[in-house]
This record gives C-alpha cells, structure tokens and sequence, in this order.
C-alpha cells in the first residue's frame, strides 16, 4: 500500500515537528548560498526563530524573478563540486530558471517519484514508459530515476512518434506511462486509426498525467480512450520536477509531500494565508534538498487544500486540481510561455498591427491554440506576400513555442479594443 | 494607360463582404467588377469602382484594411477565345507573368483586367501592339 507508511501517514503533530525541524536546518543550509545569506542577515532570520512550522510565515518569499536575478549559481548551498546535475527552464523571457542538485537531491528525488508510483499501484514488474522529452524537460529525467528506483522495466521512449510510441507499447507489453493529457487523447486516436483496441490489445492499466492543466471530464475521457486509470500528478522544475504532489488511487486531490514541501496557499495579493480550503496560490519551501533550498518559492499556480482526511490513510495534506495561475504563464501542451513571448514576433513584423488576441479551446479533445493577428496599414494586395507573411510568423513561434500555432491574420481594427489593460488571452478550457 | 483598383483584406467570417460593400453603398459607390479570392483563413476582394480614390478614403476611415494600385484593363471583342489567346500571347512574349487577372462583359466587349510582374514592360506591350486600353475616364462613361 505504502512506498514509506511511516512517512506517508505519520501523525499530523508528528509531520509538523519533523517539518519545523526540516526547516530549521533549512535555513541553515540556505544560509550557506551568496543570495539568502545575504538576505538572512538583512532581516535577521536564524533556525532559531522556527519553533513551529507555522513560523515559515516569518521568513521572506522567493519568486521566479529572484531566480533570475541569481543566474545561474547564485542560490547554490553547496560548493559546485558537490553538484552533479542542473535543469533549466526554457527562459525565452530572461534569463532561464536554473536548480542545481547533489547527488543526496537526485536521490531524495527519485525517491519522491517513487513514492508517488507506488501509491498509484506501479510496482517493480510494471513496464513504464515515458513519453516525456529528456534533457533539461524535468519529466523526462525525474520520473526515469523515480520509475528505477521503484524497480519497473522503463521505456525511455521520449517524445513524439506516435507510432513508435504505440510499437513500444504493443512489443514490450507497456503496462504504464507517462504522457501529457493532450498527447495521450492523441495517442489514443493513432491506436484506433491503426485497428487497435487499448483496452484488449495493450497491456496498459495506468497513466500518469501531468504538466498540463485539464478537467476532471477530460480525465475520465482519456481513462475510458485508453482503458486505464488516470493520475493527476503536478511538479514544477523548481521543485525539482514531478512528484511534488499526485493523486492517490482515491483520485480525489494530489497529497503534497509534506516531509518534502512546507506548503502554504496565499492570496496572491495580499500574501496573507487564506482560510483552508479556499483559492489562492500556493508557496511551497523546501525543506529536503541540500544544493539548492527555496524558502516560500510562489508557484504562481492556485489551487485550494481539500479538507478532511483521506480515506487512503495517508496524511500529507491534499490539494484541489490546479485551477489557473495569478500571473499569466500558459501551460500548454506540457510547455510553459507567456503572452509576451508571442507578442514580441508579432511585433517584429511591420506587415502586423499591435492588436492581437490569443484563444486557447478544446478541439476535439486536444489543447489548440489561436492567435490572431490583425494587420497593419501596410496591407499591399499581394496575396504571395500575405501567404508568405503567415507562414513566416508561424514558424517563428513554433520556434519559439515548440508547438504550432494556428494563426489567422485578420483585419485591421476587427479585434475587440479594450478599455484599459487589453484583454490578450482567452483561455476557454474547462479545467473544473 | 491604367485604372485604379481597390483591394480589400476580407476575413474569413460572417458578413465581412456584406460590410464592406454595405460602406460603399451608403457612400453611392458604384462597383464595375469585383472579384474575391480566398484561402481557408482570409480574403483579398479585388474591385473596380466609379470612384476609387473616395471609396478609398472611405473604406480607410471605416478601419477596412485596404489597398489601392494600378491594374490594366484591356477591352477584346466579345466570346472570342482567339483574340483572348492574342492577348496573353503578346504579354507571354513580352517575358511578362500575370498575378492575376478577371474580366467583365461591357458593350458588346470583353474587358480584361489584370496585374503583371512588371507594369512598365506592360506598357510597353500595350502600346507597341496598340491593345485598346481602358482609362478611368472610359469607365466612367460605362
């Protein structure tokens, strides 16, 4: 039932000493980086300050920008020599995101994954196959080393080609995988274009979803598509990656870690905590990891905690499916980006006007995106030209999106003008 | 030697002909040809009219995406395939590409109009073959 029951459903008071000592040699540990040691002393903050776990509401909150500032090792707790990896976030806007790990973090990591696999039943005869890219992608690494530390056969099989993926699955009788919700609904209709049958031909029975924001509706979907049970699992590459938090076979909610996180949920405003059980944003501080601490990192993703205990015996607290985020970050097809990374190849062409408008929707079960475009006065009647122009464009943000965009290009003054902050994105996915 | 002629960007969405035509009624703009070609995602709507420079300023007040340049119109002896043929072969031989090209029927002629790669060379064509050419003054008169 449980990768580690004493961890798992360790009595609250008990979870909460271990998290306030947790965080005492935290702040210890963090101390040793230039940027918190620095900030430390500035707002007198000591371990001994931490006598209760509620005590993480005294210390500073880190963001993404903070981040940016320490590229790449500003943060880093521990001499470089003691590091043996580094993921980085794709940073189009910036400089990139940048965590470093020891070998003790890779190993707490794994673990992490493992934990959360076994909870949904994988055990060391399952045959996992990941579908995540590899490389500086936190999916694709965090869950081999997790997978491998549960015991499973892995396929590393990575992104793309579906009809490799679904030979993989068929050959080596795949019985997991790994796979973002827009791909697996895709996966899903090659096997039946093929003649396959997922449920009778395939060995699958599970899949963990993750990395990009979906609805319960479109969960039991996939579930009934592939013939599997379905897993919510949420990570993000400062939080070393997946395993953060997931679902249990409950499906009700993903239990956080909280012998790794401390996690807070806030009014993006305000920064105060919000009554449980309401939307905020959620703060989650390390309290695990050796190289590179984060103390109240915001995620920048709302959620809510559900209240009550669940009925699977484990304690670490649950929270609802993610419901947005208080800045404007799209996840789309397992990418992360902002509206400003599109606006600025829009602007780079003088044919386009300033007005655009970006719609995300469920087609067909799939995630699309459109951005349209409106031109400027410099529309010349040159059909080639405009054919030319939208292929261009198109290309230059699949370049920088690494998804292809529909675009439409449309007449001057046809999208709606705002009064006041213009309304760029329209986000019409049912995540609830 | 050419006429003028609007160009429209339509989108590719209810009623965006309707609009457009619907401005230059309301401005008494009287359309000789029109023409609109399209591809799954917009329109170009290509048109002679009485008055291109007004429907111009008009059509650009109202935020339309418009254009205008210059196009020539040929008039041939009517549903006559061979004088059509003629035509294309003196701008063939002229080493001239047509971009596009519509026509309409007007007394008992045929009037060809059409855009080349090279509107110089098609003067030249034009005059040295003595090819009868329409001027907006001729149109006015239809």
């Amino acid at each position: 039932m449980y990768w580690q029951k004493e961890l798992e459903t360790m009595q609250r008071p008990e979870l909460e000493k271990l998290q306030a000592e947790r965080l005492r040699e935290t702040i210890k540990q963090a101390s040793h980086s230039p940027y918190y040691k620095k900030l430390f002393a500035e707002k007198g903050i000591s371990p001994d300050m931490i006598k209760s776990v509620d005590d993480v509401r005294k210390l500073p909150f880190t963001t993404k920008e903070d981040l940016r500032n320490n590229y790449p090792f500003g943060m880093v707790a521990v001499p470089l020599e003691k590091c043996v990896r580094l993921h980085s976030s794709s940073g189009t806007t910036g400089n990139p995101t940048v965590i470093v790990h020891s070998q003790k973090d890779l190993d707490q990591w794994a673990n992490q994954v493992a934990r959360c696999m076994y909870m949904v039943g994988l055990r060391d005869t399952d045959v996992f196959q990941n579908t995540s890219g590899y490389g500086m992608f936190t999916g694709g690494l965090g869950f081999q080393y997790g997978a491998e530390r549960l015991g499973a056969l892995t396929v590393p099989a990575a992104a793309g080609n579906s009809k490799r993926q679904i030979k993989f699955i068929k050959d080596f009788g795949t019985t997991c995988l790994h796979i973002i919700p827009s791909y697996a609904s895709r996966l899903a209709e090659v096997m039946y274009e093929e003649g396959i049958d997922p449920a009778k031909d395939t060995k699958l029975h599970t899949i963990c979803m993750g990395a990009e924001p979906h609805s319960e509706e479109q969960r039991r979907r996939i579930e009934k598509m592939l013939g599997v049970k379905a897993y919510n699992c949420f990570g993000m590459s400062e939080m070393n990656g997946p395993g953060v938090a997931f679902e249990c076979p409950e499906q009700n909610g993903l239990h956080i870690w909280e012998d790794y996180v401390i996690a807070e949920i806030v009014n993006p405003e305000t920064l105060e905590p919000v009554p449980d059980g309401e939307i905020g944003e959620l703060v989650l501080t390390t309290i695990n990891r050796e190289a590179m601490p984060l103390i109240r990192y915001r995620t920048r993703d709302l959620t809510r905690f559900l209240p009550g205990e669940c009925p699977c015996g484990r304690t670490h607290r649950r929270v609802a499916r993610f419901q947005g985020r208080s800045d404007d970050m799209i996840i789309l097809k397992g990418v992360n980006f902002f509206p400003i990374q599109i606006e600025k190849i829009l602007m780079g062409h003088k044919e386009l006007g300033g007005n655009y408008l970006i719609t995300i929707e469920t087609v067909d079960n799939n995630d699309e995106i459109l951005i349209e475009v409106e031109l400027s006065d410099l529309f010349t009647d040159d059909y080639a030209e405009l054919q030319k122009l939208s292929r261009d464009v198109t290309r230059e943000l699949k370049d920088e999106l690494l998804f292809t965009p529909r675009l439409k290009l449309v007449a001057k003054g046809s999208l709606q003008v705002s009064e006041g902050k213009a309304v760029r994105v329209k986000d019409l996915r049912k995540l609830i | 030697m050419t006429i003028n002629q609007i160009s429209v960007f339509l989108e590719n969405k209810y009623g965006t002909l309707n609009q457009v035509l619907g401005l230059l009624a309301g401005a008494e703009i009287g359309v000789i040809a029109a023409t609109v070609a399209d591809t799954q995602e917009f329109g170009i709507m290509r048109l002679i009219v009485s008055e291109p420079r007004r429907a111009y300023a008009v059509l650009k007040e109202n935020n339309v995406s418009v254009h205008l340049n210059d196009v020539f119109a040929i008039a041939l002896d009517r549903n006559c395939a061979g004088t059509f043929r003629d035509t294309t072969e003196l701008l063939t031989k002229g080493g001239l590409n047509i971009e596009y090209m519509y026509s309409f029927a007007c007394g008992g002629k045929l009037v060809l109009v059409l855009r080349t790669n090279n509107t110089e060379g098609t003067r030249d064509v034009v005059r040295r073959n003595g090819l009868n050419y329409l001027t907006e003054n001729d149109l006015s008169k239809l």
